[in-house]
């Protein structure tokens, strides 16, 4: 099953490349990995999509929670999250696709962020299912490049992860 | 007043209370050799970098204080990885400090430069690179604390050579601060209860004590829950000493080398009582038909160990002296007349194993291994400090070395580490001048390490090498004889140093014995000399470890001899 790992660390010098380690160093998987710095500067939040069985995700927490780094960890799956991710696609663009395109951009909520003379970007953003979606009925038209930034969640409602 | 980088590693050193400290020299750490140069600190030059990490590693397991070695950037950084990794795969509180070239240079190929906190990051507790003088005294305060708390473990402090020069007021912290590191000492309240109650319940309970129990300082308990409710005792290779082995409720160790009377009780036994062990491969066998009929409870300080490899019913997050202290406190209040005659038929059935096969070897006219291990064992009468290499030599000791005390035994455990044991000695022989250390060792492993013969001349450090001498790599050869059909692919030794005339090459004694009668006078002889020896025991050269339980087998499918 896939999970959700939200992973609050100190801001310090190697603590991604620690994460990824662990994660390479045990054998467990990476689908998405996505980190930044939060409100807090000396502090960092990830967002990790990993997939395994109970006992291997109750191993990758526990062994997260063991690096000296790592202030907090939480298994979002286990609640209810809102979960986003953002896709920039360039697209092929020609006088029989361009309002096409623009439809199904505009069908997904994206944004055309950059138009060159055979190409459209797209910006898209929301969860798994959307993305998907987005994706499957663009390929058709031509996709010329894709990138994906990883998943990033948050709980819902008052509580803080 | 400000004190350059390399007087306040000094300091924080001395604020840590070590007085001694393993290392070699070189270029990047010439400012800290200089100032240790007029220090109180003792400073004992090792002949390879990977030895002063398993002496500083031995010198801990000895005293339970932090061990301490100093290397310089490059390849006497690299040098110790063996070391880290050692002592991180038992737990070993040690603090390694390497040197580095200047902050300005790293990244750059600069001569003798390597990334050893990327390097080391998968075989250490915890690591820095400390990039301003400004946080020297507070790394090496935190990195003395990771070590020692909680699981204990290796760290490492890398000191670039600008940061040694460079000067701040020093000011050394008085406690530690780390958000997200607070080990958790205490044990859930709820199930300390719920283990009491299971252990009360039980018919036919086992406790299965690893090092933990030593690590933790948890003797004295562990050995006042055991007579107290008469539950039999099986210790893991770590574990050794953590329960005195000549005890009557002592079974000996478990696993693949255990004894018939251990891995029969474990596979048995109604309620596994699991303290300061992590259910290692060696130990469990064939996990599914480990423990088949018991309830299980696990107390490990790490989270991780919990539930790792066996499916525990009771675990518990927490010290493991401190939750028998517990446990105790809890037993007391419990009525426990009668017991004996409740436990009596487990205590039978456990004896009855006992007799049928217990540890033993056919006497013949060359020297068997074990009658050196056994006799080592009598003449010392126990008292001395055992530290072991890998493989035939290891497991013999740990079979036929009855240890009544803890830290009394230096042994790889979960990395294996062949070369391990002599640096390991020297480690002990520092911290304890007057007890006599003996490393049984094998002709292979010992050829690992042997150039610290120089280590223990210079520094009279009287360290007995017991080096059972097969002309084999023992036990590969044994898993080459079972399993391989005997093809001896790359297994003989044949071509080794003259062990004596190598001990008198370098200043120091060298013995040997080639028949059963000489063992005990060489023995004598070379705990008499009052300096390092090698005693060369010429042994029987096929002979195997027995009990085995092979590689992912059940622990009752035991090859008996």
């Amino acid at each position: 099953m896939r999970h959700t790992i939200t992973v609050t660390v100190e801001n310090e010098f190697g603590v991604l490349s620690r994460v990824v380690g662990l994660f390479s160093g045990r054998g467990f998987n990476i689908d998405s990995l996505s980190v930044a710095e939060t409100m807090d500067p000396t502090v960092s939040r990830m967002t990790i999509v990993t997939r395994g069985d109970d006992q291997i995700i109750e191993q990758i927490t526990k062994q997260l929670n063991k690096l000296v780094n790592v202030i907090k960890v939480v298994d979002l799956t286990m609640g209810d999250y809102i979960g986003r991710e953002m896709v920039l696609v360039k697209m092929n663009a020609n006088e029989k696709t361009k309002a096409e395109i623009l439809r199904l951009s505009e069908i997904f909520r994206g944004k055309i962020v950059d138009v060159s003379p055979s190409t459209y970007t797209i910006e898209l953003t929301g969860d798994d299912g959307k993305i998907k979606a987005a994706l499957e009925l663009l390929q058709p038209l031509g996709i010329k490049e894709i990138v994906r930034t990883g998943r990033v969640a948050i709980q819902r409602g008052s509580v803080s992860a | 007043m400000k004190l350059t980088g390399a007087e306040i590693l000094i300091e924080c050193l001395k604020k840590e209370g070590v007085e001694t400290i393993f290392g070699y020299p070189g270029g990047v750490v010439l400012n800290i050799y200089d100032v240790l140069y007029d220090s109180d600190i003792r400073h004992i030059l090792v002949r390879h970098e990977q030895a002063a990490v398993h002496a500083a590693d031995g010198f801990a397991r000895a005293t339970g204080k932090v061990g301490v070695a100093l290397v310089t950037s490059g390849p006497g950084a690299t040098n110790t990885i063996t070391g880290l990794a050692t002592a991180y795969m038992d737990s070993i509180p040690i603090v390694v400090i390497s040197g580095q070239v200047p902050t300005g240079l790293i990244g750059n190929d600069a001569f003798q430069e390597a990334d050893i906190v990327g390097i080391t990051r998968p075989c250490t507790k915890h690591n820095f690179l400390v990039k301003d003088v400004a946080d020297l005294a507070r790394i090496m305060k935190e990195a003395f604390y990771i070590a020692a708390s909680g699981r204990p473990g290796p760290v490492l402090v890398d000191l670039p050579k600008d940061v040694v020069v460079s000067s701040t007021k020093f000011s050394y912290p008085e406690s530690v601060s780390l958000r997200g590191y607070n080990p958790n000492y205490e044990g859930h309240p709820g199930q300390i209860k719920k283990a009491v109650a299971a252990i009360m319940e039980a018919k036919k309970p086992l406790i299965y004590a690893g090092g933990g129990v030593i690590l933790s300082n948890a003797s004295a308990e562990l050995t006042a829950l055991a007579k107290k409710l008469d539950i039999p005792v099986t210790m893991t290779l770590m574990g050794l000493g953590g329960f005195p082995g000549s005890d009557p409720l002592s079974l000996g160790m478990l696993g693949m080398h255990g004894t018939y009377c251990a891995n029969m009780a474990v596979t048995e036994c109604d309620l596994l009582i699991a303290v300061g062990a992590r259910f290692d491969d060696r130990v469990t066998g064939k996990v599914d038909e480990f423990a088949p009929g018991a309830r299980i409870i696990h107390v490990d300080i790490d989270p991780t160990s919990i539930s790792k490899n066996v499916k525990v019913d009771i675990p518990i997050v927490g010290d493991v002296k401190r939750v028998l202290a517990k446990w105790l406190e809890l037993i007391d209040k419990e009525n426990i007349s009668g017991r004996d005659e409740e436990i009596k038929p487990w205590l039978d059935e456990i004896a009855g194993w006992r007799a049928h096969h217990t540890l033993s070897y056919e006497k013949t006219e060359e020297i068997k291994p074990q009658y050196v291990v056994e006799m080592l064992r009598e003449v010392t009468g126990g008292d001395c400090i055992i530290s072991t290499e890998v493989g035939q030599n290891q497991m013999w000791a740990a079979q036929f070395f009855t240890l009544d005390k803890p830290r009394c035994w230096l042994t790889s455990g979960g990395l294996g580490t062949m070369g391990y044991g002599f640096p390991a000695a020297i480690g002990a022989q520092a911290a304890f001048p007057g007890k006599t250390v003996i490393d049984i060792a094998g002709d292979g492993s010992i050829q690992m390490n042997i150039q610290e013969l120089a280590t223990v001349v210079q520094y009279k450090l009287p360290v007995k090498i017991a080096i059972l001498n097969n002309r084999y790599l023992g036990m590969v050869r044994q898993w080459q004889e079972l399993f391989y059909g005997k093809r001896y692919s790359h297994t003989v030794m044949d071509y080794a140093p003259d062990f004596v005339k190598l001990a008198e090459a370098y200043g120091a004694l060298g013995l040997r014995a080639t028949k059963p009668e000489e063992v005990r006078e060489v023995i004598e002889k070379g705990l008499a000399h009052d300096g390092p020896v090698i005693m060369d025991f010429q042994v029987a050269r096929e002979e195997g470890v027995y009990p085995m339980v092979p590689a992912g087998v059940a622990l009752s499918k035991m090859l008996l001899a």
